[in-house]
């Protein structure tokens, strides 16, 4: 089988794109910051030649590319994913260099705040994998994390405990699919629109409800407390990687446990082979005796519960106060990231982790100011899915029975 | 035939489900309305009291917000001026355009069983082609208004093309790549508008200039009235779409496609162009309706442009059967409530978002019989008893 081209020649182009950079920060330096006060021991600032950074990285990348051509075209192997993992590392390390040429980049602050977009971003994606493994499309993320954010919102500010909100916001997310599963299992309306009709109830219920209710007691239901910072003791002291994953709110150890948790309930469980086999062909685990329906229901309604966790963080985590169409839109970047990692938890949350990294760019950019206006920042995490479900980056195949409703004979 | 035996042909019948679809979301939504409604809240807090005071709290909002919808989206019987009373009806008309027109597009996606949930991102492209031709020169109004008009449904036209043009190279998925292709929009929407493209000279805020006056669609009612020419368009387009679709040869392979791909292929049909043309026919009448806002309903670019016309326009193909007639009826419909919740919301403190929660719970009805008839108790068609 001949092996497909487009890899190097993406790799080709990106390369050329490093190399443009190179002459626009010519003359700067870059200054990464890497310590925090909290570290157990003290580093320097790095200063580095941005030009020379830049050349240094497109040579690399030049490397790979070229041996990607040589793998592709003469041995007609696959280039390794390492190769593209690193690649891809430097080429957004250039970007970085060109954005920040001039001025100090604090690298925990751009991380931490990467990892806190992203938080929503990864739970709504784990709702997805759990749904559309097994074969319901989850358009209504962006349902579920709005009814989390704003139940959340209410039940944390009439209890004062974030415990309950985050309880009740799971409970709104688990509501939210349940719709979605029973007019997509039960009634067999196409998946598709009940998702989009769902998500446009519940932004109407949510802004309904806070346009009226909320508006007229802010103060008894819409002043959620706060998640508070829980530093663990000696990993929180790591540099780098303990200021950013380590001193964290409750709900970022629960989305750790929760990647986790649903990576291996999906692929190293009994339950998990029955939820995929029912995502790829439901009347072969009905004949095994799999019972369909109740496999969808269970697996959907745990996706929506997450889902709903992930919400809480809009509110309880984030802004402290629920607002009409808070999430955004998150839910459908939610679900780019799904589809960007293949429909595995894991790579999921790492693209989910890539895009909140591109939404973070931008708040800090805005601050050193920027040759790349914001807009393009935002738009990457969609461009990169349009890029993955057309192909270019590997084949994405999703879950063969996602979509198609099941009737039982 | 019996008397009894003919109700029950008619309330078996799929005809009845809208209608009891639309009554059973206007109940839900009533029950939101007298929930949320402070005279409610206050008498329930004695309802052992004084029960009759909850009911009538409960009458008085649920029946006053109605009353309002009504006198907001079809004849103002309150109104001191004959043209005041029925301007309401001429704003339900105004808001029809745009979402009848987005939602005639995604019909023809839907009936050729293409997802195309980018009304949104097409809309944006239709405006903004549209409204580049009438912001960059001045040209007689026979010249500059067609061209704009025109150059609105090319903008959609591509940017829905190029969905079907990835779905046919790569098979790309329509469905996620128009969900990122509104954003990819929106956010390029909002970056123009910052820069001299379309900003307007001495703006802080992204919005443009007006168009030129040369360029847009012109008033139909004279200038107490929001109505213009799109209107015209818009029902225009309703025949084209209806020819296209049931009398044309393209029509026909579109439907083949929609009907059942693998028997299309085998009849001929030539899929990967099939793709594209659906896209571009369905992206063009979104683009009309992004053409319609920019010239004739704001007359300038703004980032809310298409304010939520193309998730509008998904539950108007719905809930008309991806039919242009029936598209027309419920485009009048949603743009009825649009209107109306403008008043509803002025008058009597009902938040316009109210809108959206019966427009949802009227497709969702509408995509359930079995539901509708469970809660209305209404009999079951012959040949599911059978």
């Amino acid at each position: 089988m001949k092996q497909s081209k487009k890899t190097p020649i993406a790799l080709a182009l990106l390369t050329f794109l490093t190399v443009l950079i190179a002459p626009a920060v010519a003359g700067d330096e870059i200054e990464i910051q890497i310590a925090t006060k909290t570290d157990l021991f003290p580093i320097p600032n790095l200063v580095f030649a941005a030009q020379g950074f830049v050349i240094f990285l497109a040579v690399l990348m030049l490397v790979l590319a070229v041996w990607s051509f040589y793998l592709t075209f003469s041995k007609n192997q696959k280039t390794p994913l390492i190769a593209t993992v690193v690649f891809g590392i430097a080429f957004v390390a250039s970007v970085l260099v060109w954005l920040f040429a001039g001025a100090t980049m604090t690298l925990t602050t751009l991380l931490a705040g990467s990892l806190a977009l992203a938080v929503p971003l990864i739970f709504g994606s784990m709702s997805g994998a759990l749904s559309e493994r097994v074969g319901i499309i989850n358009i209504a993320i962006e349902g579920q994390l709005l009814a989390g954010a704003f139940t959340s919102a209410v039940v944390a500010s009439i209890t004062d405990s974030v415990i309950l909100g985050i309880i009740a916001a799971m409970l709104a997310g688990v509501l939210v699919a349940a719709l979605l599963a029973v007019f997509s299992i039960k009634y067999l309306v196409d998946q598709i629109i009940t998702g989009v009709v769902v998500n446009v109830l519940i932004i109407g219920l949510t802004s309904f409800l806070f346009s009226t209710l909320l508006a007229d007691n802010i103060t008894v239901l819409n002043q959620p407390p706060r998640f508070e910072r829980i530093s663990i003791p000696v990993l929180g002291q790591i540099p780098i990687i303990g200021p950013v994953l380590f001193n964290q709110t409750l709900i970022v150890y629960l989305m750790y446990v929760a990647v986790i948790g649903v990576f291996l309930a999906l692929f190293k469980t009994r339950w998990g082979l029955r939820v995929r086999s029912v995502g790829e062909y439901p009347k072969a685990s009905d004949t095994v005796g799999i019972k369909v329906f109740r496999t969808r229901y269970i697996s959907v309604m745990i996706g929506g519960a997450l889902a709903g966790l992930g919400g809480s963080f809009f509110t309880l985590g984030q802004v402290g106060a629920f607002g009409k169409e808070m999430t955004n839109g998150a839910g459908y970047i939610a679900l780019a990231a799904l589809i960007f990692g293949r429909w595995n938890p894991i790579y999921a949350a790492l693209a989910a982790l890539l895009f909140g990294f591109a939404q973070n760019l931008q708040y800090a950019v805005q601050i050193v100011g920027s040759p790349l206006p914001s807009e393009f920042l935002l738009m990457l995490p969609y461009v990169l899915t349009v890029i993955a479900v057309a192909g270019l980056v590997g084949k994405v195949r999703g879950p063969a029975a996602a979509g198609k409703p099941y009737i039982k004979s | 035939m019996n008397q009894q035996k003919l109700i029950r042909e008619i309330f078996s019948g799929n005809a009845v489900i809208p209608i009891f679809a639309v009554l059973a979301s206007f109940i839900f939504g009533g029950i939101l309305i007298a929930f949320a409604n402070e005279e409610v809240q206050e008498a329930s807090g004695y309802f052992f009291a004084r029960p009759m005071d909850t009911i009538t709290a409960v009458l008085n909002s649920v029946f006053g917000a109605y009353d309002a919808l009504f006198r907001g989206s079809i004849f103002n019987y309150q109104a001191a001026t004959p043209q005041a009373m029925i301007k309401p009806i001429t704003e339900t008309l105004a808001f029809a355009t745009p979402i009848t027109l987005a939602g005639l597009g995604l019909a023809v996606g839907f009936r050729s069983g293409l997802f195309n949930i980018g009304g949104q991102g097409q809309i944006i492209f239709g405006a903004m082609f549209a409204g580049y031709v009438g912001l960059s020169f001045e040209a007689p109004f026979l010249i500059h208004m067609p061209m704009a008009v025109l150059a609105g449904l090319i903008g959609g036209a591509l940017w829905g093309g190029l969905v079907g043009l990835l779905k046919a190279t790569t098979g790309a998925n329509e469905v996620v790549v128009t969900i990122m292709f509104n954003y990819i929009a929106l956010l390029l929407l909002t970056y123009l508008l910052k820069t001299p493209v379309f900003q307007a000279p001495n703006q802080v805020n992204p919005i443009s200039s007006p168009v030129a006056e040369s360029s847009r669609l012109p008033g139909i009612l004279g200038d107490g009235f929001r109505l213009h020419f799109g209107l015209i368009i818009m029902l225009a387009m309703v025949f084209v779409v209806w020819w296209l679709l049931y009398r044309s040869s393209i029509g026909f392979q579109f439907r083949a496609l929609g009907f059942n791909p693998n028997a299309a292929r085998t009849a001929g049909v030539n899929i990967p162009l099939t793709y594209v043309l659906v896209m571009a026919v369905s992206g063009a009448l979104a683009g009309l309706a992004g053409a319609s806002q920019v010239l004739g309903a704001d007359k300038q670019l703004t980032v809310g442009i298409s304010a939520t016309f193309g998730i509008d326009a998904i539950t108007v193909a719905l809930l008309g059967r991806n039919n242009p007639f029936g598209v027309l009826a419920a485009g009048i419909l949603f743009g009825g409530l649009r209107s109306g919740a403008v008043l509803m919301q002025a008058n009597q403190g009902v938040p316009v978002d109210i809108v959206l929660v019966v427009q949802s719970t009227i497709v969702l009805f509408i995509a359930a019989p079995p539901l509708v008839r469970a809660l209305f108790r209404l009999p079951k068609p012959k040949a599911v008893q059978a």
